[in-house]
């Protein structure tokens, strides 16, 4: 039994070479399809994301040849030259395709260490090809494994659980403040790139009210068509500022847009509600001396970067505990392998046995003219007897065997010695 | 007590802090779901063994300090597990347990029986001891809560959020829960003061209506209800309120002790 991973990913391709490796559904019901029809593989299952594009397989046999052909399948189906595609594909094999499938689902492998999609990305990866009828038994195993680590590592680290980007981090902290934000309302200022980002995210916690105010009116338009909420008109402070709890401002202006005294004013108006200001405008757009009123909070741009690398930097601590789930979850699949292994050899051994008694039996024990037959079935049974007996033993130190590594060694060695001439179950 | 319902308690409350400290640092719930059940633990076993101490005096135990503090643990734990339960926020269990332990485990340790018991008796009388241990318990929950938004609010402010930041409870939750919690002891002290000075009108011919508890009582249940609303309808509602609430726990702290040891005539029961 062999697991065979080639693909590439974020690391070892530029987005020019992933896009034109990428598989859409259907095109991995498909690319699963081939494989298992042309022989390429048993089991098959396609991982593709935007930043990755991963067959993990079992072939037919056990040779480390077909990752060649793999490679050579991905670039026939895509229709991209092996050349275009030379350097950027990567081969595991058994531990290691494991290991590297575990650190994927972990999101130990993610461009932004930890996120919390790659997981749903693999679960529905393994759905498709489940119905399909593409995995059997080992991708089963590891895939069910995968998604064990993948739930274990976001609950037992804090690897996904703080923001890394500024947008993120902002509405964070204004849950921070707030709590959920279902009953919360917004107003954003500009209408740019990053308002955008906040906005989704607002959205995504269920932000009550959203108001968007812009100086150009077309593209706030634009924003709330595409998310809901109202567009209010630029410079009426007076009914702007004493209604959001939250405010975002990412405009481009030369001096302050809002001034102590209209958020002084607009405090008073709200009974001193606490009143959250992202400014996320370079030059900043929230007057400083905002932030010493009573009940105001201000986070500008360098304090926010400030707490994404802080958040980075806490997600990278985290490295060496999602490391060892995944580590320990290797050895789990290992270990399965091993015994699925152990109980093939020792049934192929016994098989070799029995063959090699029936030869010896009849090449020495036919010759003896006066045995009658009771008496070489009697023989028989003490060959058998004693060839399960001399197989039971190492089995069972095997099988009992802590020290995983030794028992796989073990294992090999005892096709090595005794079935060399064999194929591998 | 009985020695083992002591161990069992403070066990089921010491592991019930150090759970609810994982899941402050860890954030993971079931850690945090098992504090709840050691604490619900905990609070049924102190309730035997408060039952138990109580039985030969046939009322609450209140006549001496271990009685008072035994009980005010144990209605503290109570507040806070209903609190909990409540608002669906675990994070101040790490933060509300230790006095909750150290209130267990000092009454424990204090002599009891030192004392002859009061001559009010009966069940108004212990409805009245019983809700004002309530209503102070229920403000000490409050000076936490409040300590803790003041903490939290501040690490805000000055934009140094650390690790602990993300794991407590959002600022305007920890206001709710102190402004529930002080709730529950304005309308627990309001009947207990109020039985109070029922007892106060039969036994008249011993006790002084001028005495220092009444008024240093009437002056809590004022500066809560100011707390109350200022908290909930004014421009004091944030940092202030929370000032104020911690500055109205001290003058709980001292009815609770100064009052009661030195100047009341009425309330000199340890």
């Amino acid at each position: 039994m062999e697991i065979v991973l080639v693909g590439l990913n974020h690391r070892t391709a530029p987005v020019e070479v992933r896009e034109r490796v990428s598989f859409t559904v259907e095109q991995a019901r498909r690319a699963a399809e081939e494989l298992r029809s042309k022989g390429i593989l048993e089991e098959t299952l396609v991982l593709s994301t935007c930043n990755r594009s991963e067959v993990y397989g079992v072939p037919p046999e056990a040779s480390r040849e077909c990752a060649p052909g793999l490679s050579t399948f991905l670039s026939e189906f895509h229709s991209v030259r092996m050349d275009d595609l030379n350097g950027s594909l990567y081969h595991h094999y058994d531990r290691d395709a494991v290991r590297h499938l575990f650190r994927v689902a972990a999101g130990l492998d993610s461009m932004m260490l930890g996120e919390a999609e790659i997981l749903g990305q693999v679960r529905e990866a393994y759905r498709v090809a489940h119905e399909q009828g593409a995995t059997g038994p080992v991708l089963n195993r590891l895939f069910q494994g995968a998604l064990e680590v993948g739930k274990r590592v976001r609950s037992e680290t804090e690897l996904g659980t703080r923001p890394m980007s500024v947008a993120s981090a902002g509405v964070k902290l204004a849950e921070r403040i707030f709590g959920k934000l279902d009953e919360r309302s917004a107003l954003v200022l500009g209408a740019g790139t990053i308002s955008e980002q906040v906005i989704a995210q607002l959205r995504d916690r269920g932000i009550r009210h959203l108001y968007v105010m812009n100086r150009s009116k077309d593209r706030a338009d634009g924003l709330v068509k595409q998310y809901g909420g109202e567009v209010l008109a630029w410079g009426d402070w007076e009914r702007a500022l004493p209604v959001p709890d939250i405010i975002v401002s990412s405009m481009a202006a030369e001096e302050a847009i809002v001034r102590r005294e209209i958020v002084e004013q607009a405090m008073q108006q709200r009974s001193n509600r606490a009143l959250f200001f992202m400014d996320l405008g370079l030059p900043r757009n929230i007057d400083a001396a905002v932030e010493k009123l009573y009940n105001v909070y201000v986070y500008n741009m360098d304090d926010l970067t400030e707490i994404v690398a802080q958040n980075r930097h806490a997600r990278e601590n985290e490295i060496p505990k999602a490391d060892g789930i995944v580590e320990e979850h290797v050895g789990k699949f290992l270990s399965w392998q091993a015994s699925v292994e152990l109980v093939g050899l020792v049934n192929e051994l016994r098989t070799k046995m029995r063959e090699e008694r029936a030869q010896f039996i009849h090449a020495r024990v036919e010759s003896i003219k006066h045995l009658t037959e009771a008496d070489r079935a009697y023989v028989e049974k003490m060959m058998d007897e004693l060839l399960e007996g001399l197989l039971l033993e190492p089995a069972e130190r095997l099988r009992g065997e802590k020290d995983l590594r030794r028992k796989i060694h073990n294992v090999e060695a005892l096709r090595d010695l005794f079935l060399s001439n064999r194929e591998k179950p | 007590m009985h020695f083992t319902l002591f161990i069992s308690t403070a066990v089921a409350y010491a592991l019930s802090f150090a759970l609810y400290l994982v899941f402050l640092n860890t954030g993971k719930a079931l850690t945090g779901r098992l504090g709840t059940v050691l604490l619900a633990a905990g609070l049924i076993t102190h309730y035997f063994a408060l039952l138990e101490r109580s039985r030969g005096l046939h009322t609450v135990p209140y006549h001496d300090l271990y009685g008072s503090m035994s009980l005010f643990g144990w209605l503290l734990a109570l507040t806070y597990l209903g609190l909990e339960l409540y608002h669906r926020q675990r994070s101040v269990g790490a933060l509300v347990l230790p006095f909750v332990l150290v209130f267990f485990v000092a009454a424990h340790l204090a002599p009891a029986d030192k004392l002859s018991p009061p001559e009010a008796h009966g069940p108004s009388f212990a409805l009245h001891v019983t809700l004002s241990i309530l209503a102070y318990s229920a403000f000490a929950l409050s000076f936490v809560l409040s300590l803790v938004f003041l903490g939290e609010e501040r690490l805000l402010r000055h934009h140094k959020l650390g690790n602990v930041v993300w794991r407590l409870p959002p600022l305007e939750l920890l206001e709710r829960m102190s402004r529930s919690s002080v709730l529950v002891g304005l309308i627990s002290i309001t009947i207990g003061t109020a039985l109070g000075f029922l007892w106060v009108d039969r036994l008249s011919n011993k006790y002084s209506f001028y005495d220092p508890k009444y008024a240093i009582t009437l002056l809590v249940l004022l500066l809560y209800a100011v707390y109350f609303w200022l908290a909930r309808t004014t421009a004091w509602r944030g940092a202030r309120a929370s000032k104020l609430c911690v500055f109205n726990f001290l003058i709980v702290f001292l009815s609770f002790t100064v009052v009661n040891f030195y100047l009341s005539h009425s309330h000199r029961y340890f």
